[in-house]
């Protein structure tokens, strides 16, 4: 939208265009400028009927940042939060962002969208001050009203007639936290009526007028390439039309082949995708689930480190599994390109169309309708892709819903890794030695937040027989799961506490000494009591700029772990949405308990045989221990997101609790996917 | 688990006739709908009921529920022919008027969702749940809603919308 748009679109009125320094540096794609100015991070609108909208290209994917967004214009411009209508992840009408991704929303566009409304605040104080010639002092803003000496009016009445347009930098003063009155409690989830009564149009929901059904045509096998086509069976069918589309960039493991068919409904496409008759030739041998370690091994930049008087330790694979499976509705209007798709990354959806279709960035519009959740899994556009390609053919608006099957194939993984660490703990607790290798899975959360004199850690980047990407907290889970447990390990092998060891190598960090406290002190670990067949276990860390804590209590019967109880000590600066930030917490535990005990991809010869949710176990209610969270509200410290790094301290202080219970240290992720007994890779 | 209630023995019998009318929320609804088709499918894509989800498509997650003749069954596995002539109640149904049944309310109540998308299957297992248990205990719940799968893990809020939505009592 330009900006002269925004009053046709939305009306007269006013409009605050926040100005980044920090976003204008973020990767942009080429061809931005003449739309919305490059350095917009977001805007804001209030019309002459008083409606606030504001704009984000931010996206909610179950993180509840609609309604943290919308609490932080509540706050800063004096109204009730259903005053408010926010505009999320639209690439025509919101500004430019590098995705949903980083648990940045609350730490960078959550002040920016406060810095907007505060500056339409002072706007319509300027209004106010105009219309009934007092001075600005005496006028005050509050539930949706300015009032002075006897006048009221509301935000509409004020910017009736007006066109104004202000551009304002990011450093507005803002409301303190400590004066907050909307922000920071437990504003209700925005769309949660819609959600509970069936109304909210998810991606997988939307429906366009003369909409067909779409289905693609896989290969069998990662990297398997199309030999020949036969699709005379498929196009007999009636309604159906095949679609053979060749990329000019190849989507990794899919091939430059894009091989579809569209039907009046799903069942009659289901049926046209069996009848083409394809033969393909096989890829070459790939990398199975089973030998995956040796070659993160064998294939790392470099060659790998000696792993001489290093212990290894073992991370599969995981799948994101969304409930909702990855979703568009493309429609094409007079070579403009329209596709509704839950992603977490609208503008690179947009991009990747783009160039796909060779249009200027402008013809394209991806819209996002907030999503049946992420997890960091939604970023890439291929159902997008793929409607596009499928509509484009059928001169039709086509939906193309990817199946179950589909999902946990063809989307990419949160990376497996191989990690080796070792480390010396002197008799009086201190750590005298740390070394620590991470082969694959990145190097989020790599350095220790214990003080380590000469710590050597490393990344090493190494060949992925699958594709992978981002997931909450990605490489953070496998590198605090492997840290905190050889700090339980050095603990043992000086037969200190767990909490003391820790607590006497914590650096300078008050934060972490904090969490870790106020995690001991619910969970009542100086007081625990061991009986049999139960253990207790404890991990710390930080990352994205959040700081936790993790006491759990297992009981281990036959092989079998059951999580029994779980304190989380979580602290992220000043809290946001207390009821919303607790919710992150037991979700993220609740998820977390999924990768530490028995998720894992399993696949060999490029094909993934975990593709069902009968086949790969997510966690249930059975499997819920009883969860305490205990936030620190740090009023004095900027909000940090809440999305990730609550997930990364369950899986180690499982496993320390496994140790506690059994004397046995299991170093693999998951730790117990058919009980302990057939715990895979390096339990020791 | 509840056991499945509906079996569909004619799967693949190409000659059995289309379904031409589906009671569902109440209202008899005119469609045209092969009986081997499935009823999550002519639920959404036929009469645009889009509040039951596909999570599956083989029973493993119960997002798509309904309540047929009261009892919870999954649409995903349930073919329309099945279903023909049976009262079909979806999350739409729910909250007739506008006025929110008291799971809904207590779902709300206890934030008891992230992304939401598991949000009507879980609705429609606990009312049934609480139909047959009007006061569960916690392992009750545990039992009685195990099918369903919330990937956001907000397994523990549920079960305190359950037990809030029981206290409540009233409309089952």
């Amino acid at each position: 939208m330009r900006r002269r748009d925004f009053f046709t679109v939305l009306g007269g009125g006013i409009v605050v265009l926040l100005v980044d320094d920090a976003s204008a540096q973020q990767a942009r794609p080429r061809g931005m400028g003449r739309q919305m100015p490059q350095d917009v991070a977001a805007w804001l609108h209030i019309g002459e009927d008083g409606v606030i909208t504001a704009c984000t290209g931010k996206v909610d994917v179950g993180q509840n940042s609609r309604t943290s967004l919308t609490a932080a214009v509540a706050e800063e411009l004096r109204v009730p939060v259903s005053s408010v209508r926010f505009i999320m992840g639209d690439t025509d009408l919101t500004p430019f962002d590098g995705g949903t991704a980083g648990s940045q929303t609350t730490p960078m566009m959550w002040p920016q969208i406060r810095r907007a409304a505060a500056t339409a605040r002072e706007m319509l104080l300027d209004l106010a001050a105009q219309k009934w010639n007092v001075d600005r002092a005496s006028i005050s803003i509050a539930n949706g009203k300015a009032a002075s000496n006897g006048h009221t009016a509301g935000f509409g009445e004020l910017t009736q007639g007006q066109k104004l347009t202000k551009t304002i930098a990011s450093n507005v003063p803002l409301t303190p936290a400590t004066e907050w009155k909307v922000a920071g409690t437990s504003v209700p989830k925005i769309a949660g009526r819609e959600i509970v009564t069936g109304a909210h149009k998810y991606p997988s929901d939307i429906r366009r007028p003369g909409m067909l059904h779409g289905k693609v045509l896989y290969p069998p096998q990662f990297g398997a390439k199309l030999a020949s086509l036969d699709p005379s069976a498929a196009q007999a069918i009636p309604g159906v039309k095949v679609v053979h589309e060749v990329l000019a960039a190849p989507r990794p493991g899919f091939g430059s082949d894009v091989v579809g068919v569209v039907a009046p409904d799903p069942e009659t496409a289901s049926k046209a995708l069996a009848a083409l008759r394809a033969e393909w030739t096989p890829a070459p041998s790939q990398p199975s689930s089973s030998d995956v370690y040796s070659y993160f091994k064998q294939t790392a930049e470099g060659g790998p480190a000696s792993s001489d008087g290093l212990t290894t330790y073992t991370i599969a694979y995981l799948a994101h599994v969304p409930l909702e499976p990855r979703a568009a509705v493309a429609e094409w209007n007079n070579g403009k390109l329209t596709v509704w798709t839950g992603t977490q990354s609208p503008f690179g959806v947009r991009r990747e169309l783009a160039e796909q279709f060779q249009l200027p960035e402008e013809s394209v519009r991806v819209i996002m309708p907030d999503t049946g959740s992420g997890y960091g899994g939604k970023h890439q556009g291929d159902a997008a892709l793929e409607a596009a390609i499928l509509a484009k053919a059928a001169g039709r608006p086509v939906k193309r819903n990817w199946t179950r099957e589909e999902e946990m194939t063809w989307a990419y993984f949160r990376p497996g890794a191989v990690i080796e660490v070792a480390g010396k703990a002197n008799p009086d607790g201190v750590i005298a030695a740390w070394e620590f290798h991470n082969y694959n899975a990145g190097s989020a959360a790599l350095r220790t937040p214990y003080h380590v004199p000469n710590a050597r850690e490393q990344f090493h980047q190494t060949k992925s027989p699958l594709r992978q990407g981002s997931y909450r907290c990605l490489a953070a889970t496998a590198n605090n799961f492997v840290r905190e447990s050889y700090m339980d390990e050095l603990a043992h092998s000086i037969g200190m506490d767990p909490l003391a060891f820790r607590l006497k190598n914590e650096s300078t960090d008050e934060r972490l000494r904090a969490v870790i406290e106020a995690a001991a002190e619910r969970f009542g670990w100086a007081n625990r009591k061991k009986t049999p067949n139960h253990g207790f276990g404890m991990a710390a860390g930080f990352e994205k700029g959040g700081h936790v804590a993790t006491c759990v209590e297992v009981a281990v019967t036959n092989g079998a772990v059951k999580v029994v109880r779980v304190v989380e000590a979580f602290e992220c600066g000043a809290v946001v949405n207390p009821e919303h930030l607790r919710n992150q917490v037991e979700g993220a535990i609740s998820m977390g308990l999924g990768g530490a005990l028995f998720e894992r991809v399993e696949f060999a010869a490029g094909k993934i045989s975990t593709n069902r949710l009968s086949r790969y176990r997510v966690p249930r209610f059975a499997d819920m221990p009883a969860i305490e969270s205990v936030l620190l509200d740090r009023k004095d410290l900027t909000s940090a997101g809440a999305g990730e790094c609550p997930i990364i301290g369950i899986a180690p202080a499982v496993g320390n609790a496994i140790f506690d219970a059994t004397g046995r240290r299991v170093r693999s992720l998951p730790m117990a996917p058919q009980g302990l007994g057939r715990a895979a890779g390096g339990a020791g | 688990m509840p056991v499945f209630p509906f079996q569909c023995k004619a799967r693949h019998n190409r000659a059995m006739a289309n379904v031409t009318e589906l009671d569902v929320n109440g209202t008899r609804r005119r469609i045209d709908a092969d009986a081997g088709r499935t009823l999550l499918s002519v639920l959404r894509d036929d009469l645009d009921l889009t509040g039951t989800k596909y999570g599956c498509g083989e029973g493993q997650c119960w997002g798509c529920t309904v309540l047929i003749d009261g009892q919870p069954a999954r649409s995903c596995l349930t073919k329309v022919g099945a279903a023909a002539g049976k009262r079909i109640v979806t999350i739409e149904g729910l909250a007739p008027e506008g006025k929110l049944h008291r799971m809904q309310e207590a779902f709300l109540e206890a934030d008891a969702m992230q992304c939401g998308y598991c949000t009507a299957g879980m609705i429609l297992g606990a009312v049934a749940l609480l139909r047959s248990n009007p006061n569960p205990s916690d392992a009750e719940i545990v039992s009685g809603m195990n099918g369903h799968i919330c990937r956001c893990g907000t397994y523990p809020r549920i079960i305190r919308a359950i037990h809030a939505a029981a206290k409540k009592g009233g409309r089952a």
